[in-house]
């Protein structure tokens, strides 16, 4: 197919321009969901069709794109999505989170804290944070409205009744500038502190239609109880390959003997770090690994 | 003595069909008032009219607020009715099911209220969800079970400590006996006399079912077709029936 024909980023102007309204809109009211016209995008629901719409809607040729699946930046839908911009966009790609000025992402925030001259654009499957205790989209929206958060508070309180602990690992519902619960997208609570950055952040879900916003150093507070507070949990363990102790970290099987190794889920930041000298228990020094 | 609520003039149409018309009466603090008539007569119609539910057409419904004394419930904000509603009333549904959370812990569905009115210490919910439990006679160790694990009365019962948690000064029931069997009935009644009596609450209970008003109401108002027929205390319109139609009711009811 020809390229050529496509628009700018793939979404026609128009769309676009109805697309920064949401945005706009989100922007000025932090962790309110603005309902917009989501479009058909060519790859199927809960790959981040509200993502690459936000993105399209925020590129410009000069832009420095970075995507990150589950902290990966060498995963088939971050492979994807990042081909299809340069296909469509013709932007320059990259896996540096520091080089990258649009950064769309599943499931992390990045280790590395953002700048002021970044956007961090968010998939979001389930937008809602009441959904699965109140099923009615007219009762969610009327509770936002009033400001009738009790109910969130019952399903930590579920947790707490059940597990002992919060066990909410990801998706952890925040309270946006005192005003607006959200669901920060399922990252995970490890990276809730993080919400309060020097980037915008931007919120795109794709089915359900709603875009929502973080302008840059807005208080996000994430709920618990007094007895209970958050805690922001990772695995306890330091990175096995870059030695790193502050960053989140996935766990992989490595052999049939229960053998396993922590690694971190930022493959960019492990990288650089590698790179810059730091070797983990299991890890071997870079200049050997590349050969 | 200020009324807690006063009902004037409420009216409800269906199209050109009648809810309720013109209904009008004072409720006292500490009072409990029955409302009985058979089924279509309005008498639900009119319930849903007095706590929020539905919007009256005519009329007003006023209740003595804490703050501001006596406010008309009908012109007054949603947020305002809605906070009247998880604070200052509560509603009985007939159907435990209307009015719990069925995939919510039994210790959630108590604490919900409590934590929807700013409640943020786990400790202290729970251990109001215990006592509450208690009250109401289910046993401690059922608190982290889900209500459908729990029988009909019990859900009743749970439904009624999920509404009296957070001390409210008014209870609408609409047919809190309904479907359960009559033992079981007896003890819920028993149990309602007396958290009436003691937190001294005032009820507006609707019912078809006269034994109910019998042992729980002051006073009693007797419906039919959308129309109040009979007004007095419970005692007198039961033994002394004025109206044709509650002369019928009382000669229904089935003597054992």
């Amino acid at each position: 197919m020809n390229v050529s024909a496509y628009n700018f980023a793939y979404l026609d102007e128009q769309t676009k321009r109805m697309i920064r309204r949401a945005i706009l809109k989100g922007l000025a009211i932090p962790g309110y969901q603005v309902p917009f016209a989501s479009r058909e995008m060519p790859m199927p629901y809960g790959w981040g069709t509200g993502g690459v719409q936000v993105s399209a809607a925020v590129l410009v040729p000069e832009d420095t794109f970075k995507v990150i699946d589950q902290g990966a930046d060498d995963t088939t839908n971050a492979v994807s999505i990042r081909r299809f911009f340069e296909k469509t966009a013709g932007v320059a790609v990259t896996e540096d989170t520091a080089r990258a000025s649009v950064i769309q992402t599943r499931h992390r925030i990045p280790e590395m804290p953002l700048r002021a001259d970044q956007i961090l654009v968010y998939q979001v499957p389930i937008p809602e944070p009441l959904r699965f205790l109140e099923p009615s989209e007219v009762e969610t929206r009327k509770m936002h409205s009033l400001e009738e958060y009790g109910l969130m508070h019952v399903k930590l309180y579920e947790d707490i009744s059940q597990h002992g602990a919060i066990a909410t690992a990801y998706a952890y519902p925040v309270k946006v500038e005192g005003r607006y619960v959200m669901d920060p997208s399922p990252i995970p609570k490890f990276d809730n502190p993080k919400l309060t950055m020097d980037a915008i952040q931007l919120f795109g879900a794709g089915r359900e239609q709603r875009i929502y916003a973080l302008p840059p150093h807005t208080r996000v507070v994430s709920l618990d109880f007094e007895d209970f507070p958050f805690e922001a949990s990772k695995a306890d363990h330091a990175c096995d390959l870059c030695g790193a102790g502050d960053s989140y970290l996935d766990e992989l099987i490595v052999d049939d003997a229960g053998g396993r190794l922590f690694m971190c889920s930022d493959t960019d930041y492990c990288t650089t770090r590698r790179a810059a000298g730091h070797v983990g228990a299991q890890g071997v020094p870079v200049k050997e690994d590349v050969a | 003595m200020t009324p807690l609520l006063q009902v004037e003039a409420v009216s409800k149409f269906y199209g050109a069909r009648i809810g309720c018309a013109d209904v009008s009466f004072d409720l006292y603090p500490g009072e409990v008032m029955g409302i009985v008539g058979e089924s279509g007569s309005g008498k639900s119609t009119l319930l849903n009219c007095l706590a929020g539910h539905l919007q009256p057409d005519a009329g007003a419904v006023r209740f003595d607020t804490r703050a501001e004394g006596l406010r008309d419930t009908i012109t007054m904000s949603e947020p305002e009715r809605r906070m009247l509603g998880r604070t200052d009333w509560a509603f009985v549904h007939q159907h435990a099911r209307d009015g719990l959370r069925m995939n919510v812990s039994a210790g959630g569905n108590v604490g919900e209220r409590l934590m929807a009115v700013g409640a943020r210490h786990y400790g202290d919910i729970r251990n109001s969800a215990t006592d509450w439990l208690g009250r109401v006679e289910i046993a401690a160790d059922r608190i982290d079970d889900r209500p459908s694990a729990f029988s009909g009365g019990m859900q009743q019962r749970l439904q009624i400590a999920r509404n009296l948690v957070t001390g409210p000064r008014l209870v609408f029931m609409d047919e809190p006996t309904g479907g359960l069997d009559v033992s079981v009935q007896a003890r819920l009644l028993d149990l309602m006399r007396g958290l009436v009596r003691e937190m001294g609450l005032s009820a507006i209970i609707v019912t078809h079912d006269l034994a109910v008003v019998r042992l729980l109401a002051d006073r009693l108002m007797v419906m039919k077709d959308g129309h109040v027929v009979e007004t007095g205390l419970t005692d007198q319109v039961l033994d002394d029936p004025q109206h044709g139609y509650t002369q019928l009711l009382v000669s229904s009811v089935l003597q054992v």
